[in-house]
C-alpha cells in the first residue's frame, strides 16, 4: 500500500483531527463523518470542482473553498456549517432546481435539498426565468440524452475522455448559460465518436443520460426501482473479469451497473458487458 | 519548410466526413507551417508521432480557428475537422473550443463582413443603438457586442472581413464604417490628452515615437532599461522591483517583484513570461493606448522578465477586437528579433528569450490569469481552480510570470532609474503612477497617467471636467467588476489603500462619468447582461447566478417591486462572491450592489 504518509493536524468544525498528508477537505471530512454533499464529485473520476455544492469555509481565505479538491495544510480551520457555506449550498441547489429538471437526480440530492430548505421558486416564474428545458435526444437504440436534467457536473465528459474511456465523443461546447454537453458540430451520437460503452450514463448524477431501456419503460409508466433486483456476476465475454450488476425487473434484466469501488472496473464497463445481455434471456 | 507531409490515419480519434474547401486546407497548413502536423511520415522507416507530439501542437488551435475564420468567414465542420486532423485534436473537443468565443461564427456567413458594434455600458450613451439601427437599415450584417475598449471615442465598431484583417472603427459613423469595409486601415491613432506633458512616464513615448520604427524606439529611450538589467543582474532588478513597490495593474494589486522572485525561484522547468493583453473590463482602454502607441515597450519589458526570472519563452495575449495592437506588437517582436534583442542571444548577453503573440477571439474571462493560459494552450478558456498558483503551474502547468501591459511597462522606468526613484512617486503605500481610463460625461475623455493619491474629483477636472449642462449623477470606478460612487467621494484620493478602505477598487483604472440624463437603470442592467454573456458557464454560482441577476434587473426595469426583489438580489451577489471559481463571478454583482446602495435603481435602497 506505499508508504505511510505524515499525518497533518487540522480543526474541522471546532475538533482537531489529524489526517494523512495528501487528502483532500472532503476526505478528512467524511473521515470524521461530516456528510458532506457533493454533485460534480465522485471516487472514480478527477475533481473538476464546477459544482460548488461542497464548499467549506475555510480561515484567512476570502471566498470559500471547494472541499472536494483543496487539500489539507497543517493548522487549517475548517468550518463545514457556517452562516456562509449553508447560504451557498442552498442557493447552488435552487440556482440548479430553478434552471434543470431534477427529478430524477439521486436521492442524496432531493435529501440535501431539504436539509437546506431548498426554494427553487424564488427565482421567478418557470415560465418567465431561463431554463435549459428542451426535447429529449433519442437517436438510437442504446442511449437517450434529455440535457433538461443536465447539470453541467462534466462528469460525461471525463468518463468518455481521460478518466476511463478515452473516446473523446463529447465535449462541452458553447459558454456561460448556453453551456451544454455536444459531440463535434452536434452531429447525432452514431455519427460522432461514440463507441457505446455507457460509462457516460454511469457516472450522470441527474438522469440526463439514460439507457433508451429505461427511458422506454418510464414513459411506458412500467419503469419500478422498488421492485428491481440487482444481481452481480462477471462478465462473461472476455478474461478481464469485469464485475456485472444486473438489474432485474419482472424477470427481465433492464439495467446493467457496474460496482464503483471494484478494483477491475472502477464502475467503468465496455458496449458488450454493458448492452451485450440479450442472449441471456433468449 | 518545403518537405511535403503525408497523412497516416490516427487509429485513436475519428474525424468527421465532411471535406474542406481548398481555402480551409490552405489557411490551416499555414498555420502548422514549420512544425508540422502531430505525425508526419518522415521516410519508410520512420514515423514522428504520437500524443506527444499532439500535445505540443495544441497550442495551434486557436490561431488555425482565427486563420480559418478569416479565410472563409466561418468554422466550418470541413475546416474544423481538417484542424483536428493535422493537430490530433479530437473533433468534439476542438468544437467546444470554437464555440466558446464570440469572434468564431458557426452557421455559413451571410455577407462577406460583419460589423460588431459596441453596445455596452460607455458606447450606448454616446449613439451606439442609433448606429445599429442605421447600419442594419442600411443592409449590413451587425452583431451587437461587449466593449471594444475604444471608450473614449465611441461609439466603436470591430469589422469583420471575410479574406481580410479585421479593422477597428471609432467614432463611427455609417459612413466611416462603410468606408473600413472597403479599405484596409483602422481608424487613425489614438489622441493623447496629456502629449506634450513633462510628467508623464508610462505615457511618455505614446504619440511621440513611430510605433513601428525601432531605431526611433531607441532614440527616444528605448532599450536602455534592458542594458541597465542586463548590467545588474537578475537579484538586482528583483531587488529594484521589491524596493519600487510596484503592484500589479491588473485588477489585483499582488507585487510585482513577490512574483518574479518566486519564478524565478523554480529551478529544473522550464519557465513562461506571459503578457496579459487581452483587456476587456468594459471602460477600459488603457493597455490598447500603451500597445498601440508604444509597441517595443511591451517587448523589452518582457525580455527583462524573461532575463530576470530565467524563462525562454514570452507570449503575448492580446484580445481579438484589437487588430491595430496585434499588428503594432508583431511588427516590433519581428524588428526586435531582427535587431538581435529577441532570440537565441538576446543583445549579445548570452541569453535566449523569443515572444509569441496570440489574439483571443472574444471572450472576456480569458483576462482572468488561468483562463488565458488554457485558451493559449488550446483549450476552452475555463479558470482552473486556485491554488496552485501561476508562479508554480501556469502556462502549460510550468511556472510562470504574467503580468498586465501596464505592470509591465513601469518595470522599465524601475530598472532603468531604481526602485527608489519609482517609489518617491505617488504615496508611501501606492509609490508610482496609475493610467485611468477616463470617459462619460467629460470634456476630453482619454487615457490620462497621474501619480497615485489624485482624488477622484482632480481626475474628472484633468479631464476637461463634466461637458456643459452636465450635472454629476454617479461614477463607475474600476469598471463593471468595481462600483458605483456617488458625488460625495470626489474627495477620494485614488489609491490602493484609500479605495480598499473604502470598500471600493480602483480595478483597472476606469473612471466612467454619468450625469443627470444618463439611465442609470439601463446601464446597470447592461452590467448584468454583459456578466451572463461572458460567464464561462463552468461554475454554478456564475452560470446561473448572473442569468437570474439579470432577471431580477429586467423585472426591476419593467417596474416590479424592489423590495420583493431585495432579498433574492443580495442572496445571489452573496453566493456569486464567496462560491464562484474565479473573479469573473465574484464580482459580478459588485456594481448592481453599489447602484443599490447609491439609490440608483429608482431610488430605493
Amino acid at each position: 500500500m506505499g508508504e505511510p504518509r505524515p499525518l497533518v493536524q487540522l480543526t474541522i468544525d471546532g475538533n482537531v483531527v489529524k489526517v494523512p498528508e495528501g487528502l483532500t477537505i472532503l476526505d478528512a471530512c467524511r473521515r470524521e463523518d461530516i456528510d458532506t454533499p457533493t454533485l460534480c464529485w465522485a471516487s472514480n473520476l478527477t475533481p473538476v470542482n464546477v459544482c460548488r455544492v461542497c464548499v467549506v469555509e475555510v480561515e484567512g481565505s476570502r471566498v470559500l473553498v471547494p472541499s472536494c479538491s483543496r487539500l489539507v495544510e497543517p493548522g487549517m480551520v475548517v468550518s463545514t456549517d457556517s452562516e456562509r457555506v449553508r447560504t451557498s449550498r442552498k442557493m447552488v441547489y435552487e440556482l440548479l432546481a430553478s434552471s434543470v429538471e431534477m427529478d430524477r437526480a439521486d436521492t442524496s440530492v432531493h435529501a440535501w435539498m431539504e436539509h437546506y430548505g431548498v426554494r427553487p421558486e424564488r427565482m421567478g416564474d418557470r415560465d418567465e426565468i431561463a431554463t435549459v428545458a428542451q426535447p429529449p435526444k433519442v437517436q438510437d437504440d442504446l442511449y437517450v440524452r434529455d440535457y433538461e436534467r443536465c447539470i453541467l457536473c462534466y462528469k460525461c465528459v471525463e468518463a468518455c475522455g481521460d478518466d476511463a474511456q478515452h473516446t473523446y465523443a463529447i465535449a462541452t461546447a458553447g459558454r456561460g448559460f448556453d453551456a451544454h454537453i455536444s459531440t463535434e458540430s452536434d452531429v447525432a451520437l452514431p455519427d460522432s465518436a461514440c463507441v457505446y460503452c455507457g460509462n457516460c450514463i454511469g457516472v450522470c448524477p441527474t438522469g440526463a443520460l439514460v439507457f433508451r431501456a429505461e427511458f422506454d419503460m418510464r414513459a411506458d409508466g412500467t419503469w419500478d426501482e422498488d421492485s428491481q433486483q440487482v444481481t452481480t456476476t462477471v462478465c462473461a465475454f472476455c478474461g478481464v473479469g469485469c464485475n456485472l450488476e444486473l438489474h432485474v425487473q419482472d424477470n427481465s434484466i433492464v439495467k446493467v451497473t457496474s460496482p464503483v469501488d471494484h478494483s477491475v472496473t472502477s464502475g467503468h464497463l465496455c458496449i458488450k458487458g454493458r448492452f451485450g445481455w440479450q442472449h441471456a434471456q433468449s | 519548410m518545403s518537405r511535403s507531409w503525408t497523412w497516416l490515419p490516427v487509429p485513436d480519434l475519428r474525424f468527421g466526413t465532411t471535406a474542406p474547401t481548398g481555402a480551409e486546407v490552405a489557411a490551416v497548413d499555414a498555420v502548422v507551417a514549420g512544425v508540422g502536423p502531430a505525425t508526419l511520415v518522415v521516410g519508410e522507416r520512420l514515423v514522428l508521432g504520437g500524443r506527444h507530439r499532439a500535445a505540443a501542437r495544441r497550442n495551434l488551435l486557436l490561431p488555425a480557428l482565427h486563420a480559418l475564420q478569416r479565410a472563409v468567414g466561418w468554422i466550418s465542420p470541413g475546416g474544423l475537422d481538417h484542424v483536428c486532423r493535422v493537430l490530433e485534436v479530437p473533433p468534439a473537443e476542438a468544437y467546444g473550443v470554437s464555440t466558446f468565443y464570440h469572434l468564431f461564427s458557426h452557421s455559413e456567413p451571410v455577407a462577406d463582413s460583419t460589423v460588431h458594434v459596441c453596445d455596452d455600458i460607455a458606447c450606448r450613451g454616446v449613439g451606439a443603438m442609433g448606429l445599429i439601427e442605421d447600419l442594419r437599415g442600411a443592409g449590413h450584417h451587425v452583431r451587437p457586442s461587449p466593449c471594444l475598449g475604444q471608450c473614449e471615442r465611441g461609439p466603436a465598431a470591430l469589422v469583420q472581413r471575410t479574406g481580410v484583417d479585421d479593422l477597428s472603427v471609432a467614432p463611427a459613423p455609417v459612413a466611416d464604417v462603410e468606408a473600413a469595409i472597403g479599405s484596409s486601415s483602422s481608424s487613425a491613432a489614438v489622441v493623447l490628452p496629456q502629449a506634450g506633458s513633462g510628467n508623464l512616464h508610462l505615457l511618455a513615448r505614446v504619440g511621440v515615437v513611430d510605433p513601428g520604427c525601432l531605431d526611433d524606439y531607441r532614440a527616444n529611450g528605448g532599450y536602455s532599461a534592458l542594458e541597465a538589467a542586463l548590467a545588474m543582474g537578475p537579484g538586482g532588478v528583483v531587488r529594484e522591483l521589491t524596493a519600487s513597490g510596484l503592484s500589479g495593474r491588473g485588477g489585483a494589486a499582488f507585487p510585482t517583484g513577490v512574483k518574479w522572485q518566486a519564478v524565478a525561484d523554480q529551478v529544473g522547468r522550464p519557465k513562461h513570461v506571459v503578457c496579459n493583453a487581452d483587456e476587456s473590463e468594459p471602460g477600459t482602454f488603457k493597455d490598447r493606448t500603451l500597445m498601440e502607441g508604444d509597441p517595443f515597450a511591451i517587448v523589452e519589458a518582457m525580455t527583462i522578465a524573461g532575463l530576470t526570472v530565467g524563462a525562454e519563452q514570452g507570449w503575448i495575449y492580446v484580445r481579438g477586437e484589437y487588430p491595430v495592437a496585434a499588428a503594432r506588437l508583431t511588427a516590433a517582436i519581428d524588428a526586435a528579433r531582427g535587431a538581435g534583442l529577441l532570440g537565441d542571444d538576446v543583445a549579445a548577453s548570452g541569453h535566449r528569450f523569443d515572444i509569441q503573440l496570440r489574439r483571443g477571439a472574444g471572450a472576456y474571462i480569458c483576462g482572468e490569469e488561468t483562463a488565458l493560459f488554457n485558451s493559449i494552450e488550446g483549450y476552452r478558456g475555463e479558470p482552473r481552480n486556485k491554488p496552485p498558483f501561476p508562479t508554480t503551474h501556469g502556462l502549460f502547468g510550468e511556472p510562470t510570470v504574467i503580468n498586465n501591459v501596464e505592470t509591465l511597462v513601469n518595470v522599465l522606468s524601475i530598472a532603468r532609474d531604481g526602485g527608489g526613484a519609482y517609489a518617491a512617486l505617488g504615496t508611501e503605500r501606492s509609490p508610482g503612477t496609475r493610467l485611468f481610463c477616463v470617459s462619460g460625461r467629460v470634456w476630453a475623455p482619454g487615457t490620462y497617467e497621474h501619480e497615485f493619491g489624485v482624488t477622484l474629483g482632480d481626475v474628472i477636472e484633468k479631464a476637461g471636467g463634466l461637458v456643459d449642462g452636465s450635472e454629476l449623477r454617479a461614477v463607475l470606478l474600476g469598471g463593471a467588476a468595481g462600483s458605483f460612487v456617488g458625488p460625495d467621494q470626489m474627495d477620494l484620493p485614488l489609491t490602493l489603500e484609500a479605495t480598499r478602505e473604502a470598500g471600493l477598487s480602483l480595478g483597472s483604472g476606469v473612471v466612467m462619468v454619468f450625469d443627470q440624463n444618463d439611465d442609470i437603470v439601463d446601464t446597470v442592467r447592461r452590467i448584468a447582461e454583459f456578466f451572463r454573456d461572458e460567464s464561462c458557464g463552468q461554475c454554478v454560482p456564475c452560470r446561473v447566478g448572473t442569468v437570474r441577476q439579470e432577471e431580477v434587473l429586467v423585472r426591476l426595469d419593467r417596474g416590479g417591486s424592489f423590495p420583493d426583489e431585495r432579498d433574492l438580489l443580495d442572496d445571489l451577489g452573496s453566493v456569486m462572491r464567496d462560491s464562484s471559481i474565479c473573479g469573473l463571478g465574484q464580482t459580478a454583482s459588485g456594481a448592481v450592489r453599489s447602484a443599490i446602495d447609491l439609490g440608483l435603481l429608482g431610488g430605493v435602497s
